[in-house]
């Protein structure tokens, strides 16, 4: 007889929380990934190869602490770049570790609804499609929650009167969410807590220093990659903004060719085709930035990351053309976060010198 | 007695400090190395300061530390300001020359560019995961042609064909200059040439992509460097600014930003001679496993950091509270 089967995904954000509705759908157990630590990223580097992405060391990290925590079936997507490895790579590199697992893997085309059908083929083959369909689309309305309300608390955080007031939400939030069976409890969760944090004591200034991330999607979203940067900004006094989060993500994987033309559009003139992943998109929204008045760019890629690498070619041109302040920060399973502080904070001080014309303390 | 503003900026080689004046007049300062103990240097760099300050009667009214140690030094000297080395030295550097538009920076492991524009700094970049074009690259390659580092300008400026060296990464310009050596380049000639290695470094990593108008200024522990001053006026084809002072420019710009904060305690030299110790422990409080760094004066827990939640804290007052 063969043990029951556990299912695990990869960690990123709090996305976890959306991710457990669909793999509950496998009628499997859910083994949630634990929460990125330094363990996770020593463990992934020590199995990685040494010169892959960041991402992969993560999520491969992940993998192995989930494995170790029960799970038996592991889930992978598959992405425009390196991504698209990942999975034949770190199955390879977990069997070669000894571990005993079924590795599913969802090619998807960079569409959510071919995942779909994919998960439903590969991992709850006697689920029938509407259900299927319908705990994606309640699962979306989760990560739209999570989205929403993470996106005020980004905005919030460095004007604060009480440190920690918004976390605390955020907290109360997340543990109630998993707690959630319909949507209409989503829904409704959801509206408290924007109203939970519309009562948080906020100290805005009339015009704060506004700054919008870009970059590739893990480093970006997953808070421990980036040693955190967003709280880093708001420690700083900046109003942060992210065009990227999983429903953007998942709303331009419907109809993304028409998407990508449009990013395209976007970056005219500095990318005129396609440039892998997120990169065209890390062009176009330094664009929309300008154009919305931010006062500059925080460029996130992991280390030796090609997409982003060509993005960076161009966004040095525009912030040389529009005289643009854009921060470029490479993330790596090494990294130093005094070194990060540091820049940070210069940029904070050189977004606010700008401003005002004068050097202040 | 008149007033004066410290400025103290830690480096990773060096530790510098300058008094200022009200009207930003250097009236005493020090340079000496950081020898892996920041808490040991500025000891000796407030030993070296206090006769200069009784000599010209200066009180210091208030501090500023900056540098890589900001912190540490920060907690010890208890600063009124504690700033990031791009934004003192962006100061300091405005302060003696008001028209620049470009500084660029070398030190013992940083290396950072600084674009202004009508006196305002518009961007600014920083080297990242490679020491290859900084002034521990130079010191390394120093210490295998038996020669000190402080001799380089001046036999660089000797040479009249300079030798190429492979400048992207360090390991890569040793083997480069070894078989240089082996095949009989002499020595003046594979010295300029390394101060042309990390001239091509720089421009090709934090220089990349932004655009150096004249007037530049170099400075930084490199920027005493001859060789590196000809190399630099070589490849971007304009004088290049290096002022006397140019090693103390972070001091002075976090002295200037600490006499702006307005926030004012006398400060007394004894802090230098008061029980301050650090001390690192892992926080375990969860997988992260945190590196905290305990300050304390006196038994006392002043400071402590290197956590990344608030649990640290708490468990950093709990293991002082137990020792």
């Amino acid at each position: 007889m063969s043990a029951p089967r556990r299912i695990t995904f990869p960690h990123m954000g709090d996305y976890w929380v959306p991710l457990k509705r669909i793999a509950q759908l496998s009628g499997a157990d859910v083994v949630v990934p634990p929460r990125i630590t330094r363990h996770t990223i020593d463990i992934g580097a020590r199995y990685s190869p040494e010169f892959v992405c960041v991402p992969f060391k993560y999520t491969l990290g992940s993998f192995i602490e989930s494995l170790e925590a029960g799970a038996n079936v592991v889930c992978q997507v598959c992405g425009g770049c390196r991504f698209s490895y990942y999975a034949e790579v770190q199955e390879a590199i977990l069997h070669d570790l000894g571990y005993e697992f079924e590795f599913l893997s969802f090619q998807g085309g960079g569409n959510i609804l071919e995942v779909m059908l994919e998960f439903q083929r590969k991992a709850a083959p006697h689920t029938p499609v509407p259900k299927i369909a319908k705990a994606f689309f309640d699962a979306f309305r989760m990560a739209e929650a999570i989205d929403e309300v993470q996106g005020r608390i980004r905005r919030d955080l460095a004007f604060e009167v009480e440190t920690g007031s918004l976390r605390r939400v955020e907290t109360e939030f997340l543990r109630q969410l998993d707690a959630t069976t319909t949507p209409r409890q989503v829904t409704e969760l959801r509206q408290e807590t924007m109203r939970r944090l519309d009562e948080v004591a906020v100290d805005r200034p009339e015009r704060p220093l506004r700054v919008a991330v870009v970059g590739e999607l893990y480093v970006v979203m997953e808070p421990y990659s980036n040693s955190r940067i967003e709280n880093e900004l708001a420690r700083n006094g900046v109003e942060v903004h992210r065009p990227l989060d999983l429903t953007t993500l998942i709303r331009h994987s419907v109809g993304h060719r028409k998407h990508i033309r449009e990013m395209i559009r976007g970056a005219d003139p500095y990318v005129t085709r396609h440039i892998g992943a997120e990169g065209t998109e890390s062009v176009a929204r330094t664009l929309a930035a300008i154009r919305d008045g931010y006062d500059g760019v925080v460029h996130l890629k992991p280390f030796g990351c090609m997409p982003e690498v060509n993005a960076m070619a161009a966004m040095q041109r525009i912030s040389r053309e529009h005289t643009f302040p854009i921060l470029f920060v490479s993330c790596d399973a090494q990294s130093a976060e005094a070194g990060l502080r540091t820049r940070v904070e210069a940029f904070a001080d050189m977004l606010r010198i700008r401003e005002a014309g004068v050097i202040d303390a | 007695m008149r007033r004066g503003f410290l400025g103290v900026d830690v480096g990773s080689i060096s530790t510098k400090a300058a008094v200022l004046s009200e009207d930003g007049e250097v009236l005493a300062s020090s340079y000496l190395w950081t020898e892996g103990n920041p808490v040991g240097a500025v000891r000796r760099l407030l030993e070296e300061i206090e006769p200069q300050c009784a000599a010209c009667d200066v009180e210091v009214v208030s501090v500023g530390t900056t540098g890589s140690a900001r912190e540490l030094i920060g907690a010890m000297l208890s600063a009124q300001t504690v700033k990031n080395e791009i934004t003192a030295h962006a100061m300091g550097t405005l302060s003696k020359n008001p028209e620049v538009q470009t500084i660029l920076e070398i030190g013992g492991q940083d290396s950072k560019i600084i674009i202004v524009r009508d006196g305002v700094p518009v961007d600014y970049a920083m080297n990242t995961l490679c020491a290859a074009g900084t002034g521990a690259f130079l010191a390394a390659q120093a210490r295998r042609l038996n020669i000190p580092v402080e001799e380089f300008g001046e036999r660089a400026l000797r040479s009249t064909k300079p030798t190429r060296i492979a400048g992207r990464c360090t390991v890569f310009a040793e083997s480069d200059l070894v078989h240089k050596a082996q095949v009989g380049h002499p020595v003046d000639d594979i010295i300029a040439g390394l101060c042309t290695a990390i001239v091509e470094n720089y421009l090709n990593n934090v220089g990349k992509g932004k655009e150096i108008r004249s007037p530049v200024v170099f400075q930084g522990g490199v920027s005493k460097n001859g060789g590196v001053v000809k190399a630099f006026s070589e490849a971007l084809g304009c004088d290049i600014g290096v002022d006397e002072n140019g090693h103390l420019m972070g001091a002075i710009g976090t002295a200037l930003l600490a006499q702006r904060s307005g926030r004012e305690a006398p400060f007394d030299f004894s802090v230098g001679s008061d029980e301050f110790e650090t001390r690192g422990v892992d926080c375990g409080g969860c997988a992260n496993m945190c590196e905290l760094v305990l300050a304390t004066r006196d038994g006392r827990l002043i400071d402590a950091w290197g956590n990344r939640c608030e649990r640290g804290l708490v468990r950093a007052a709990a293991l002082v509270e137990s020792a």
